[in-house]
């Protein structure tokens, strides 16, 4: 079974917002209709994202750590958000994993957005229907595009690779192999929601260097410094062993 | 979470019409046990059944208003295998229509001998009467369980959720028939309600104070460290993905201050119960039908601040990820 997905790489992400404004770019313009804005260029503006990029500081200063936090629907493998849908207008698809919602069948109740433990989902508020990550269905299965282009618009976007894109579910997928090799982990995983979408811890490059590592003990060179500039006085055991 | 009055108002309007309902029946059952006097020609039943039926529309009119598509909500019935809201979308009209049923009955005096055993005869009201019974029962299990039934929404998340809906109502629809019987003239019938009354208000401020005690110590589960996977003591959020707010920023949050939350709990556990009490207690044995509407009134305002506690005290994982609001 195929579960395609996210992983966001916390170790590289900018949080330069390239993801926001090109997944707002391809979902606004795509068939399923615009995603509402109020106040676009005035104060206090408003709309409907699919995909934000929040900013933590981590620690305390001088010991502190920006980390760039993009969210978006994590594409559960239990969505708590799709059995409460009272019409199945939100589902699950079977032959990819994505996390849909049947634009044409909700009814605006916004109960799978109080089902959701991450606040993935948002009303859009001119159209009243609940809005969420596609995964950019409506692109990654279009053959008219390049393959290379076959892939989410964040993903493309993304000018530090901090986002990829594959199946979880094949151990050989680069997703994969990531989660496995380089600590992917999922958001709260106490709910038992089983997020798909994994995140890449930041990884420190550290090297731990003892004293006697900068000396080379054996080095040949510093045998003959020390012969040169301190000669040992008497026999030592070299010399007796060769005799 | 923020408040809805379309949600607040469905489920106190439903929860009191079921409520009356229910005591309706239980008086018809006292009365067919000989246990109770008849009615005589007031038509207590009747008048009551559409009162409950009056409140249920009364709520459904107000939910309506929760929808971004009312003109869809047909739609709500089909996913009734998992989701609670779809049974409770079921679970209404099937009430609704049970409870017409019977006023129907007793109004249009159609009431019949529908069925016999030796001495034991069972009139088609009390048949009818027995259909809506489930059905009503039903919809408070419904209604109460589409907040239970979210885990991690830990306040709403536990049994007394759904002891509280089915207390709140009948207490709120007893009190409401205590009225109606002392305003038809029936001693009797009031003081028999209206002992149901306190009883159920006494009780439901016991499981009403059990669930806000747990709730006043409740350790959610989910901390920031949990929810973006970072383990350190100290984070905190500089910015939210959002200038002027969003989704995430109005849905969840109550947007008032701790003290006004205190305050409205403080009035609705006036209003709900010491009020009412006192109301009832006074006013059955001497049949003051003016004391025992404003008791009902005093008691269903009180509800409403009570539903308005019970939706903004449930604290959403998804607002560890908006620490500034």
């Amino acid at each position: 079974m195929t579960q395609l997905a996210l992983i966001i790489d916390l170790n590289v992400c900018v949080g330069c917002s390239a993801c926001v404004t090109s997944c707002k770019e391809w979902n606004t313009s795509g068939p399923a209709g615009f995603m509402s804005d109020d106040n676009p260029y005035q104060k206090d503006p408003t709309g409907t994202f699919f995909n934000r990029v929040q900013t933590y500081e981590v620690g305390e200063f001088p010991k502190t750590e920006t980390v760039h936090f993009p969210k978006s629907c994590l594409h559960c493998e239990e969505p708590p958000c799709v059995p409460v849908c009272p019409t199945g207008a939100s589902y699950k698809r079977e032959q990819d994993g994505i996390v849909l919602v049947d634009y044409d069948k909700c009814i605006g109740c916004k109960y799978c957005s109080w089902a959701c433990p991450y606040g993935a989902r948002e009303i859009d508020e001119h159209q009243k229907v609940m809005k969420k990550c596609t995964l950019c269905v409506d692109r990654i299965y279009d053959e008219t595009l390049p393959e290379s282009e076959r892939k989410p618009a964040c993903v493309l976007a993304c000018p530090t690779n901090a986002r990829l894109f594959g199946d979880v579910h094949d151990a050989d997928s680069e997703v994969s192999e990531l989660i496995r090799e380089q600590g992917g982990y999922q958001l709260m995983p106490e709910w038992g929601t089983q997020p798909s979408n994994h995140y890449l811890p930041r990884r420190k490059n550290k090297i731990t260097i003892h004293k006697d590592e900068l000396v080379r003990v054996d080095n040949p060179l510093n045998k003959e410094q020390k012969e040169h500039h301190k000669p040992v006085d008497g026999s030592v055991l070299d010399d007796n062993s060769f005799i | 979470m923020h408040p809805a009055f379309s949600v607040i108002f469905l489920t106190t309007l439903i929860g009191a019409g079921q409520g009356l309902f229910l005591a309706l029946f239980s008086t018809q059952v006292y009365s067919e046990f000989d246990l109770l006097p008849g009615i005589g020609d007031t038509n207590f039943y009747g008048i009551g059944a559409a009162i409950a039926l009056a409140l249920l529309i009364g709520g459904l009119i107000s939910s309506i208003f929760h929808l971004g598509h009312p003109e869809r909500a047909w739609r709500s019935a089909a996913r009734w295998k998992t989701s609670w809201l779809s049974r409770e979308v079921i679970a209404l009209p099937t009430t609704m229509a049970a409870v017409f049923a019977y006023g129907l009955i007793h109004i249009m005096n159609l009431d019949s001998v529908a069925f016999t055993h030796g001495e034991v005869s069972l009139s088609m009201s009390l048949f009818v009467g027995v259909i809506a019974v489930i059905a009503t029962l039903a919809l408070f299990l419904c209604t109460a369980m589409i907040y239970a039934c979210i885990k991690f929404l830990q306040e709403w998340s536990s049994p007394l959720t759904v002891i509280n809906y089915f207390l709140f109502g009948t207490a709120s629809g007893f009190t409401l028939a205590t009225a109606l019987a002392s305003y038809l003239g029936l001693e009797q019938q009031t003081l028999f309600l209206g002992g149901w009354a306190i009883a159920l208000t006494v009780v439901v401020f016991v499981t009403r104070s059990a669930s806000l005690y747990r709730n006043s110590r409740i350790k959610h589960k989910s901390t920031i460290q949990s929810a973006i996977g970072i383990r350190h003591n100290k984070i905190s959020q500089n910015s939210q993905g959002a200038m002027g707010g969003s989704f995430n920023t109005r849905e969840y949050f109550h947007g008032k201050t701790a003290m006004f939350l205190k305050s409205i709990k403080f009035i609705f556990m006036i209003l709900v119960f010491p009020v009412p009490l006192v109301l009832l207690s006074a006013a059955i044995s001497n049949g003051n039908t003016d004391v025992l509407i404003s008791a009902f009134i005093i008691q269903f305002v009180g509800l409403v601040a009570e539903r308005w506690f019970f939706f903004a005290q449930a604290n959403h994982p998804q607002n560890i990820y908006y620490q500034t609001v």
